[in-house]
């Protein structure tokens, strides 16, 4: 397929030079075990004060690893805007994006996701060695990441954890046309991850939440951004469950894809281009 | 001049520039207001499922939250010249013109940005201990308040003393290191639970180490007029926030033995 050449080249060259930002991701490793750490000790705690009340939600075993998930993945949070773009908007540079002969919203799309997947993965990868096998190894089985539930859940989670990057990709394009249409990110990106961090279950495994509210964070976008991939790896979404959680991401990703494609073109038919 | 006045003239400066911008000001308040009390949001989820944890209510968690979110967003608010110092310091060798002036580094450090938008965190702590002080029923006498006063100051004394030290590293590091949120960030979120639900290494190091435990358990414990499961005596709680004034001191030191061996990285 010729046409998707330019977007996959996109996402290798942006891919391969975030990962060389080797003391960041360490660095963000770090602050990551810390806090998985003491949410651990702090869900331990009151799993042991009312052992029932989970109400089959989630087991203690299932809330640690959506604990470390969280963390391992966190860097798939669409916190804000691609900030390369938001520069090329302040230096005009959007110009050039302008000019190439290319889809601009894939082209953009390409670039966001890959500079969000390449910031992931090693972080997810060194999480899994420390609380995946480092844990059990120093006989802190009970405070680790434990492997998914079977093999059906691994590969429906597979599929999940791509839908999870198309859609957070399909949420930072519109971070990324707010920018645009702003010329300052800054504002909208505080306002909207404060929003995502309750929604997606980083704050808090959704499940946690009050059974009244259960049936609305279920459907809400920013589940598809990590409860549901997460549920579904630990087998707490299983059969229909786990595929209306899937057909929720790809809904979502299609509805935020077809908002940001007409707010693209509304946009840049009004673009103004900064700088000389 | 006097250091204070000198610090009287940064201040104003500082915050004359942010208001040139009054409504970018605000919107970075209202956000950080939002960021921070969030996190009360998943205490209370918590206890609304689970009840109690070891005799502690959604009230208590609310005061450990509230004290440490207002000393914190205070010693933020004072030491953003040390929280940036490697990477806008060190790094692009401007420390070098800091040296240069007649003043001493760390006043001219402390005076370098006055962040508004810590009024968020501020006005955060201070509802979060609003509605603990609504939940328990708490009563506020002369002498509790001064208890207040002399644990958040030595809240903020400690929290200026990671910065101090964060800073302190770059000298050997260059670059500011993000690895000390751990400590600061982390350290806040780590106080804002009671120690006796933690693991015993890591209490140890919350309260030897890094004694967060000093300004935020111990003192709130005493605020609650509840005494301490893990065997401080009473009369020691309210003792402790003087912790953070040691860390506080033995940070600057840390400060002196660096700036004497800086070496510039500029040109």
């Amino acid at each position: 397929m010729p046409a998707v050449r330019p977007y996959a080249a996109a996402f290798a060259a942006r891919f391969m030079l975030m990962l060389q930002y080797r003391a960041a991701a360490l660095a963000g490793f770090a602050t990551q075990c810390w806090w998985g750490a003491i949410k651990v000790m702090v869900f331990a705690a009151f799993y042991a004060a009312a052992p029932e009340a989970a109400g089959g939600s989630l087991t203690l075993a299932q809330t640690i690893t959506y604990i470390w998930l969280a963390q391992a993945l966190l860097a798939l949070v669409p916190w804000g805007g691609d900030p390369e773009i938001g520069q090329a908007v302040r230096t005009g540079a959007i110009g050039y994006d302008r000019l190439r002969p290319l889809d601009t919203y894939a082209w953009w799309y390409a670039r966001s996701a890959a500079w969000m997947t390449a910031r992931a993965l090693p972080r997810a990868a060194l999480m899994l060695a420390f609380a995946g096998v480092l844990l059990p190894l120093i006989g802190l089985e009970t405070w680790s990441w434990r492997p998914p539930a079977n093999m059906t859940q691994a590969a429906l989670f597979a599929v999940s954890a791509v839908l999870l990057v198309a859609l957070s990709s399909a949420w930072v394009m519109l971070l990324n046309l707010a920018a645009v249409r702003l010329l300052d990110e800054r504002g909208v990106n505080a306002m909207t991850s404060s929003v995502i961090i309750v929604f997606s279950g980083n704050l808090l495994p959704l499940p946690l939440f009050p059974e009244w509210i259960q049936g609305f964070l279920f459907v809400q976008p920013f589940a598809g951004m990590l409860d549901i991939p997460v549920r579904i790896y630990s087998g707490a979404l299983t059969d229909g469950q786990a595929l209306t959680g899937l057909a929720l991401q790809a809904g979502w990703t299609a509805i935020f894809i077809a908002l940001g494609r007409a707010w693209m073109h509304g946009v840049m038919g009004r673009l103004q281009m900064q700088g000389g | 001049m006097s250091a204070l006045l000198l610090l009287a003239r940064y201040f104003s400066a500082s915050v004359r520039g942010q208001m040139q911008y009054p409504g970018s000001a605000l919107a970075l308040g209202v956000a950080q207001f939002f960021a921070t009390i969030i996190d009360i949001l998943a205490a209370w989820a918590l206890f609304d499922r689970f009840g109690p944890v070891q005799g502690w209510t959604f009230g208590d968690i609310a005061l450990f939250f509230g004290m440490v979110s207002v000393s914190f967003a205070i010693a933020d608010f004072l030491s953003r010249g040390f929280d940036v110092f490697g990477t806008s310091f060190v790094r692009t060798g401007d420390f070098d013109r800091v040296l240069l002036r007649p003043r001493s580094a760390a006043l001219q450090l402390i005076g370098y940005e006055f962040r508004l938008s810590r009024i968020g965190r501020l006005a955060q702590g201070l509802v979060v201990i609003g509605l603990s002080t609504s939940v328990l029923g708490l009563d506020w006498h002369a002498d509790k308040i001064l208890l207040a006063i002399w644990t958040i100051a030595g809240g903020v004394a400690l929290f200026i003393g990671l910065m101090v030290l964060q800073a302190t590293l770059a000298f050997w590091t260059v670059e500011s290191l993000e690895v000390m949120n751990v400590v600061t960030y982390g350290g806040v979120q780590a106080s804002q639970f009671p120690l006796s639900i933690y693991a015993d290494w890591f209490r140890n190091f919350l309260i030897f180490v890094i004694p967060l435990g000093c300004i935020a358990y111990f003192p709130v414990l005493a605020l609650l007029g509840k005494p301490d499961s893990l065997g401080a005596p009473d009369w020691l709680l309210p003792l402790t926030p003087a912790a953070g004034f040691v860390f506080l001191g033995i940070s600057f030191l840390a400060w002196r033995f660096g700036v004497a061996k800086y070496t510039s990285t500029g040109s």
